[in-house]
């Protein structure tokens, strides 16, 4: 029953970052080294591509996508994408000149608005290495030196198409192809950032990798582009995190993470997602995982006007694992569209789906799943449970579930709840003294609390903390 | 001294009219014990004067030390000194018994003294562990989710160890002996008793059974039926009660 000192000298500080997490929202007035102008067309793509000095083979994917852009209609399915301007938003912010390895020399400005978001302090602390993206670019990126002599690769992704060309072209938009959907496309012709992870064969990273991304400007397109490569009984845990400060216009945030976890291999993705209310989240997230090997998503999804984004796992050897654990937060003029994929295309391969999903003040979530065996996947195991919580009667939770089951010595387990913070529980607690806010707070939190306390635990307190503000209002944003 | 007044209480619910003017007057270190069969009224009295959202108080009041509560929120009640220790606890997922717990003794201090201390979790975990103690619980409770899988048993003793934690000056336990196997039923009552003498608190203790009146000597007894208190008396009171039933104070009100 003991409280370790260091759980106590964390709870402390935590209990001191109130202010922090309430300003996620400041603005940074920075100049940045190139804009491009409003709007898309292929004269864009030829200059992110000159001015990053690309090869030949990655100007013509991009050009390639972006046809693909144009010509995929926006998904008729899942949130309403009716309000985006692509003709308004900037497809390439270039904040400095080169990517830096030490944190003084990162610009006064930028480094200002990650102290205040408490990024170099995390690096210290708990983590094996960390990256930082400004707007399209990442400004910061570090590794352990003792993981680099081992052979681990973290760098951001465009250094990594010049440093390693050759494991680069490998991988690249193999797991993801750029005809996947229009925003895997709309992600291949204009990407820029993200982070590049190899662990070479029996390497463990025992500390989290994480990296911060941060909209600054208005009307901003942010693509990054991450990939990860766990080779033979390796092991890696990459987190991220990102921001934004809210504008009345709208930004766009359009990832593609690609990862492949080899044989005997683990990866686990975090994701603690708080864009601002203006930014419409449209992420494609797939990992390929092969024999005896494992992978997990464990997704929270907190900010954000418009989120849809599935992450999807293929069960591709024997004996293969995956698990994709997410929350999703949704309160006023928010619609949180999440979910998960999973395609057991090997024997006995195996899965587990929790999602978990909070609506407040009229916010919408939306579970969205899919689950396929295939035939001749023989005895795979999979179980789904999606459950939600509506905090008052104006909020709204849909569950579309689908299952394509072609094996018949599959085991499929599935189930759903909705439920609602009830009279009594609020009585319960408030007999003891707390207020509504404070119970109604601590309710949600232990709605929330199977998914939480898998993340490492300072994200597990940021976590708790933020669903405190968000439900008791003491916000400002 | 702390002193709670009920006075010509009425309340109801889903339009039911279920408490029929009630009159009781509770002070520091007095135990009164009421009596009543199923559907009389009792559980209602304690959850009314908590102040449980479901129940309309029609008419009346409830005092605490001369300040009116009536129109209060449980929580603010709570923050005065009152406490419900209830017949049938409800279950929250992830929210452990620990850290719920210790908000709430936090949230009373501050009402009570905004000066009070905050008490940190290491401070926290000594003065649970001792009321645990006290009611000879398994101390992994603790850190399990309130009331969740807890045994009937767990329940009763883990309401009665809130009570230990957060003190109140007056306590209403609700059929705290439901459900209980006699050496349950023992130390519950011991702790009870303990409790009363180290605190001074009044209590209103409601029950079905003259059974926990064995070990918890009343110095009043109350008979409830159909929303009213019919007979007031000592604990003699509760001895008639159990040799003739309550059919027989029924048909000839006091």
């Amino acid at each position: 029953m003991k409280i370790p000192k260091r759980t106590r000298k964390i709870l402390e500080k935590i209990s001191n970052q109130k202010n922090l997490l309430r300003k996620l929202g400041f603005r940074t007035d920075t100049k940045p080294v190139y804009k491009s102008p409003q709007g898309l067309n292929t004269n864009i793509i030829e200059e992110i591509s000159r001015q990053k000095a690309e090869p030949e083979w990655m100007l013509t994917l991009r050009k390639k996508a972006l046809e693909i852009f144009f010509k995929k209609p926006l998904p008729l399915w899942g949130g309403d994408l009716s309000k985006i301007n692509f003709d308004t938003l900037h497809y390439y912010i270039k904040p400095q000149d080169k990517i830096k390895t030490k944190w003084e020399n990162v610009p006064k400005k930028i480094k200002e608005t990650f102290d205040k978001l408490g990024i170099p302090q995390a690096e210290r602390k708990f983590l094996a290495g960390t990256g930082a993206q400004f707007e399209s670019e990442m400004i910061y990126h570090s590794l352990q030196k003792e993981l680099k002599g081992k052979g681990v690769i973290f760098e951001s992704t465009d250094t990594a198409l010049k440093k390693y060309p050759k494991i680069f072209a490998e991988y690249f938009g193999k797991v993801v192809p750029v005809t996947d959907n229009k925003f895997a496309a709309l992600n291949s012709a204009v990407w820029s950032g993200g982070s590049f992870i190899y662990v070479p064969k029996n390497t463990h990273v025992n500390l989290p990798l994480q990296t911060y991304f941060r909209i600054n400007a208005e009307r901003m397109g942010q693509f990054e582009r991450t990939l990860i490569i766990a080779d033979e009984g390796s092991s890696v845990h990459y987190i991220e995190g990102c921001s934004a400060p809210i504008y009345s216009t709208d930004s766009l945030h359009a990832a593609v993470v690609e990862i492949i976890v080899k044989k005997n291999a683990r990866v686990q993705y975090t994701t603690i997602q708080n864009w601002s209310s203006n930014v419409y989240n449209l992420v494609t997230k797939r990992a390929f995982v092969y024999e005896n090997a494992e992978m997990l998503w464990l997704d929270c999804n907190i900010g954000s006007r418009l989120t849809m984004k599935y992450p999807a796992i293929f069960l591709l050897g024997e004996n293969a694992k995956g698990e994709i654990q997410s929350l999703a937060f949704a309160k006023e003029n928010q619609h949180q569209d999440t979910g998960a994929k999973i395609f057991h295309s090997s024997s006995n391969t195996s899965s587990k789906i929790v999602a978990k999903s909070i609506s407040k003040n009229n916010g919408r979530n939306s579970y969205r799943g899919l689950l396929k065996v295939s035939k001749g996947a023989k005895n795979t195991v999979s179980h789904v449970s999606c459950n939600a919580l509506l905090v008052d009667e104006n909020s709204r939770s849909d569950t579309y579930p689908t299952m394509k089951v072609e094996e018949e010595s599959a085991t499929v387990a599935h189930e759903a709840t909705v439920s609602k913070i009830s009279e009594e529980q609020l009585f319960y607690l408030m007999s003891r003294g707390l207020s509504e806010d404070e119970a109604v707070s601590m309710i949600v939190n232990g709605f929330a609390t199977q998914i939480i306390k898998q993340l490492p635990m300072e994200y597990a307190l940021e976590l708790n903390r933020l669903i405190e503000l968000e439900m008791t209002g003491r916000h400002e944003r | 001294m702390d002193t709670l007044e009920i006075i010509a209480l009425r309340a109801e619910t889903n339009k039911t009219e279920i408490l029929k003017g009630i009159n009781l007057k509770i002070r520091s270190g007095e135990i009164h014990a009421i009596m009543g069969k199923n559907g009389s009224g009792k559980s209602t009295l304690c959850n009314v004067v908590m102040g449980h959202p479901k129940y309309k108080i029609t008419e009346g009041k409830i005092k605490l030390n001369g300040k009116k509560i009536e129109k209060l929120p449980a929580n603010k009640r709570a923050n005065l000194g009152l406490f419900l220790a209830f017949q049938n606890p409800t279950e929250i997922q992830g929210v452990t018994l620990n850290n719920f717990l210790r908000l709430a003794k936090n949230t009373n201090a501050k009402a009570q003294n905004k000066k009070a201390k905050h008490i940190s979790p290491s401070e926290f975990l000594q003065t649970i562990s001792q009321s645990m103690d006290l009611l000879e619980m398994d101390k992994k409770l603790a850190g399990r989710s309130v009331n969740e899988g807890f045994s009937g048993g767990e329940k009763k003793r883990a309401e009665i160890m809130q009570m230990a934690v957060l003190k109140p000056r007056i306590a209403l336990l609700d059929e705290i002996d439901s459900g209980l196997d006699i050496d349950a039923l023992k130390t519950v009552a011991k702790a009870i008793k303990r409790l009363h003498k180290q605190t001074k608190c009044g209590i209103l203790l409601i029950t079905h059974y003259q059974r926990i009146l064995n070990y918890i000597t009343p110095d009043f007894v109350h008979i409830i039926s159909n929303g009213k208190i019919i007979k007031s008396g000592d604990k003699k009171l509760a001895q008639k009660l159990e040799k003739h039933g309550y059919e027989k104070f029924v048909k000839e009100p006091a």
